[in-house]
This record gives structure tokens, C-alpha cells and sequence, in this order.
């Protein structure tokens, strides 16, 4: 029964090219998205409800950052870390954001090999990227350490508007369980590939399905999200 | 176009890698391009466009070839983004109210003259 269900997901395709091809997939039978599984399908349309979360958390920081007449603690100075008497602004954060870029990489690199059917390269790869996101949570711990010591609390902070400490830890640290989770995903999945899961075509522990490649690609979707959002972050958060 | 590639390799989304390692490289050129902005502590107009532009390069970056989102059929990808405008809306509707917030303050809650 649960064969059934994922065995074929080949349906004939219209050819139409442009809009038509959108008003085609649309009012065709079974399935609008041709060519996708469920499962990828499902992630994006997961995604997308994420991008409206994190949209809205951006949102209410530009609405609070506009609307206030205190001054906004300028983030280059907050941000900025002093190496040998020399202060160097927001260098920590520029540190995350190549760390998390290279994840993506790595993440990429990964699902090549796994539609290559390399096993070990892939589950090495996904290793490596969980390592990454590990590092980038590491960091991310030490900069909220950092802050708190310096006095940033949700309520106030020595240098300005008191929405400051509020929006970051709130956006930041939804930011950061999110790559947590990813890291748990990533080494679940990755535990799986290591131990041939889809080459003998082993039924997982809870959905008894036969498991695929295309699983890494799923979770390379939502490994690249997280860097997304961080690029955003990064830019209005950090550099505005 | 994008189609026509989506539907000759079937659902293997497998591309070169040397495809990935370039655009890897792009994502550090430009994250160091964002981060100089910051660095050489640019003002006004110029450090809001170059921010954004480096933003936006690098999400569509990410997006089109990690995501493999340009290799989609074309009704995924609509499906996608299109509801993303909406959050352009909320963003422009959130900035008339945090304006106008601004002014009420500025008007009532001034400390007297």
C-alpha cells in the first residue's frame, strides 16, 4: 500500500511553455507538480510558511527600528571584536556567515554525491556540514554571551533603543534553533547514507517506506533556507 | 528554457560540480563585498543599495542553483515565489504605520520645549 503510493510519480506532461504550462500543471489531474515527489514538494510548501515567519520577525524589527526616537545601537560598533588592540567591526559575524556559506557548499557538494549513489562521499559530506552548523551555533552562542555580559537584555541595553536586545535574541535565536534542528536532521539523515539505508532500500523506523537518495536533496532544500535566511539577517540586521 | 532542462534529466537534479564550486565562490566574493560596505563604513543611499544588491545576489544565488530552483518546472517555482510578494505588501503597509507611530510620538510625547 505505501509502495503504491510513492512507486510512480510519472504523469503525462503537457507540453506548453510559459503561463500555459502553470495553467496546464494547474488544472491537469492527480498532481500539479510534475516531476517532484511529495516530499520535496512538501518542504518547499513547508518553506515557504518559514519565509512568512521570518518575514514577519524582519518586519517587526524594521517597524520598531523606524518608529522609535531613541537612537538604534549602531550593530558595527556592538558587533565588533578587539584582536590585538585592534577593533575589528562585526568580524565574529562575518566569521558565521562564511562558516554557514561553506555548510552550503558542503550540503551541495553532497547531494551531487548522492545522486551519484556515492555513499561514503555523501554521508562525509553531510558530516562536514553538520560540523559547520555546529560551529555556527558555537559562535552564535559566544556573540549572545558576549552581549549579555555587556548588559543587552529584551528590555534594554546601555547603548539606545531598548528594541534592540528584543528583536535579536528573538530573531537570532529563532535563527539559531533553526540550524540546531537542521544539524539534528542533517545527522540523522546522514547516519542513514552512511549505513547504506538507500541502496538496500531499507524501510525507515516510522513511515516503513523504502528510503531514496532524493532524501538528501529534501534536506539540502532546507539547509539552504537556513542560509537564506541568515543572508537576510545578515543584511538588515547586521549591515543596516 | 528552465523547463526544457527540468524535463530531459527527468527528476535527477544532478548538475556539474564544477557549477557549485563557482557559485560557492561567488557567495564568498559577495559576502566580502557586503562585509567591506560595512568596513569602509559607507553612508546613506550607496550603503542601503549595495547592501541590498549583495543581498539579493546572493538569495538568488542560493536559491536558482543550490536550491536548484532553475531547473524547476516553472508551476513549483510560481507556486513559490509568487506569495512572496506578499510579504512586500505587509513590508509596505508596516511602513506607512511605523511613519506614522513616529510622528504621533515626535507630535505628543516630545519632551517639552
Amino acid at each position: 500500500m505505501a509502495e503504491q503510493a510513492i512507486s510512480n510519480i510519472e504523469t503525462p506532461q503537457v507540453d506548453a511553455s510559459g503561463l500555459r504550462s502553470i495553467a496546464a500543471d494547474f488544472s491537469s489531474d492527480r498532481q500539479v507538480f510534475k516531476n517532484v515527489s511529495w516530499g520535496k514538494a512538501m518542504m518547499w510548501i513547508f518553506l515557504l510558511s518559514d519565509t512568512f515567519v521570518f518575514s514577519c520577525f524582519l518586519i517587526a524589527y524594521m517597524t520598531a527600528r523606524m518608529s522609535t526616537t531613541v537612537p538604534w545601537p549602531n550593530p558595527s560598533e556592538v558587533f565588533s571584536l578587539t584582536i590585538g588592540g585592534v577593533s575589528l567591526p562585526l568580524l565574529l559575524i562575518a566569521i558565521m556567515t562564511f562558516v554557514l556559506i561553506s555548510s552550503s557548499g558542503t550540503m551541495a557538494m553532497a547531494v551531487n554525491c548522492g545522486y551519484a549513489r556515492d555513499r561514503k562521499k555523501t554521508a562525509a559530506l553531510m558530516f562536514l556540514t553538520a560540523l559547520l552548523g555546529a560551529t555556527f551555533v558555537g559562535m552564535q552562542a559566544f556573540e549572545w554571551t558576549k552581549l549579555i555580559h555587556e548588559g543587552v537584555r529584551p528590555w534594554g541595553n546601555p547603548w539606545g533603543a531598548a528594541q534592540f536586545g528584543s528583536t535579536f535574541f528573538m530573531i537570532t535565536g529563532f535563527h539559531g534553533t533553526h540550524v540546531t534542528f537542521g544539524v539534528i536532521f542533517l545527522l540523522i539523515i546522514a547516519r542513514k547514507v552512511w549505513r547504506g539505508d538507500f541502496d538496500h532500500e531499507r524501510r525507515g523506523f516510522f513511515t516503513s517506506r523504502k528510503g531514496r537518495y532524493e532524501v538528501v536533496e529534501i534536506m539540502g532544500l532546507y539547509w539552504h533556507f537556513v542560509d537564506l535566511v541568515w543572508v537576510f539577517i545578515f543584511a538588515f540586521f547586521y549591515l543596516w | 528554457m528552465a523547463q526544457a532542462t527540468a524535463s530531459s534529466s527527468a527528476h535527477t537534479q544532478q548538475h556539474p560540480i564544477k557549477l557549485y564550486l563557482v557559485v560557492w565562490a561567488w557567495l564568498f566574493i559577495l559576502s566580502t563585498c557586503s562585509y567591506l560596505v560595512d568596513f569602509f563604513q559607507l553612508e546613506g543611499a550607496l550603503r542601503y543599495s549595495l547592501i541590498v544588491l549583495f543581498m539579493l545576489l546572493k538569495a538568488g544565488l542560493i536559491i536558482a542553483v543550490f536550491m536548484h530552483m532553475a531547473w524547476e518546472r516553472l508551476s513549483l517555482v510560481y507556486a513559490i515565489l509568487v506569495p512572496i510578494g506578499a510579504v512586500l505588501v505587509f513590508v509596505a503597509i508596516m511602513t506607512l504605520e511605523a511613519d506614522n507611530t513616529l510622528l504621533s510620538r515626535m507630535s505628543f510625547f516630545a519632551p517639552g520645549p
